[in-house]
């Protein structure tokens, strides 16, 4: 029995295997060693319990910490790093924090929505955002190489893993498995040489090589969702 | 120690009002440089390379972009009239609300339907009514969606209480019904009402005008594909 000193912290993770958004919330709680209970949600029969924790997006992930539910990626992240004071994901200087969030957001609006587009759309659509995307990338290409070197790895420092590199490192796992799926190519290491040593690095880091997926289960699952889009963007 | 504080801002942009706004609650003096946006400066460019947008806070040299980062920058810098909560549960709410705000309720209403007319607005319509319900039902027992003082989520959601009605006359109908949403049309009125808020709002009339010609300039160009 507890000694009662401190209220045992109940951290409740509800997601799905193959979500980048749910990935970037593990990486954040094993990044602190917060211990969690991990539950695999079916979203073709969502549960009560996301329902009623994500009423709004009915979307995982959810967090739910001693049952108060936190959702949105990025927000879990915030939350994560407020709550639970070691091993800090946002630097400590507030100039520092913004320009962490402005990539964040720069990634989010600029890389993710792009990439999850080209995955769910052909022809003149699909050329139009993977333009776009190619275009993102080398911005952050020009970030990656004023910010990284030898010394240093990742874009949260000298401390190594930080905030922009938690919510960037989706694209280590899924650009290259949604290529395959989509059927084009933004990922170039001549052009994009800094990012590809980040990606290198990334998924050699300890807590992070372990939870990194297998490119075929993923292959199948996204061809299934991209077909399911086509399928219904042809109805229309 | 002379603070250098800078504000890149258009006369007319509802992001840019955000800091205005929160510089004023905060009570932080500050230079503005109004742009033009068809003409940008060197120093937006410089500022502001990624995006070439306003608005931007330059503070001693260091600028910083995007409005809701800029509005987290000012109240981790200027710690009076806190904008948000301390708690960080209270804090994950309040971002998650202004995320909302611009990621759902912006888009459906200024691209959904400010910018489309006919089917397509009808569509959007629909969809914009369910996100403001959802703000309606965020508002219940409540002021304003800081609680009993202005705070983040109504600075972030702030634009409503000016640009609905200024959608309804150039679209001709109405998007917040009172009848629909008490709660929402209520505070619609008192962040409209308050100080400091009352006071910086752009020309109405000039506002009338420049989105009158962008929604011209927009039906056109839908329907000439």
């Amino acid at each position: 029995m507890a000694s009662g000193a401190m209220q045992e912290e109940q951290v409740k993770l509800l997601g799905i295997w193959v979500s980048p958004f749910v990935k970037r919330v593990e990486w954040a709680l094993k990044f602190k060693g917060i211990e969690y209970e991990y539950v695999e949600e079916d979203l073709t029969n969502k549960s009560s319990l996301l329902l009623t924790s994500n009423p709004v997006h009915q979307k995982v992930p959810v967090l739910l910490h001693n049952g108060n539910p936190i959702v949105e990626s990025l927000v879990i992240i915030e939350y994560i790093d407020e709550n639970w004071k070691q091993n800090p994901i946002l630097p400590q200087d507030p100039h520092e924090r913004a320009k962490a969030r402005f990539w964040a957001n720069f990634i989010e609006q600029k890389i993710t929505e792009a990439t999850r587009t080209a995955l769910v759309t052909e022809g003149e659509q699909q050329e139009k955002v993977v333009k776009e995307l190619k275009e993102a990338m080398e911005v952050l290409e020009g970030e990656a190489a004023a910010k990284l070197n030898d010394k240093t790895l990742f874009f949260g420092g000298k401390n190594g893993l930080g905030y922009v590199d938690i919510v960037l490192g989706w694209i280590c796992n899924w650009v290259e498995v949604i290529e395959e799926v989509g059927g084009f190519k933004v990922l170039d290491p001549q052009k994009q040489p800094h990012i590809h040593k980040w990606m290198a690095n990334f998924v050699e880091v300890p807590l992070i090589k372990p939870t990194l997926l297998p490119k075929e289960k993923m292959v199948v699952y996204f061809q299934m969702v991209r077909q399911a889009y086509l399928g219904l963007a042809a109805k229309k | 120690m002379a603070e250098e504080l800078k504000l890149f801002r258009t006369w007319s942009s509802v992001f840019a009002l955000r800091i205005v706004w929160a510089l004023k609650i905060k009570g932080v003096e500050y230079e503005t440089i109004f742009e033009d946006l068809s003409n940008k400066s060197p120093s937006l460019l410089q500022y502001n390379p990624v995006h070439k947008k306003v608005p931007v806070l330059v503070h001693n040299g260091k600028p910083i972009a995007e409005s809701l980062v800029i509005l987290e920058y000012i109240d981790e810098t200027w710690r009076e009239t806190p904008l948000l909560p301390e708690d960080p549960y209270e804090r994950a709410m309040a971002r998650f609300w202004a995320k909302f705000g611009d990621d759902k309720v912006l888009t459906s209403i200024v691209w959904g339907v400010f910018f489309k007319e006919g089917k397509e607005q009808e569509e959007a319509m629909l969809e914009a009514m369910e996100h403001l319900q959802f703000l309606e039902d965020e508002l219940k027992g409540k002021r304003f969606f800081g609680g009993e003082r202005i705070g983040f989520v109504d600075l972030a959601l702030g634009w409503l209480a000016n640009m609905i009605s200024i959608f309804e006359e150039v679209a001709g109908l109405k998007m917040v019904d009172e009848d629909k949403f008490p709660l929402l049309a209520a505070w619609m009125q008192e962040f409209a009402d308050s100080p400091i808020i009352k006071d910086n709002w752009p020309p109405r009339d000039k506002m009338i005008a420049k989105f009158q010609a962008l929604r011209d300039a927009k039906l056109a160009a839908a329907a000439s594909k």
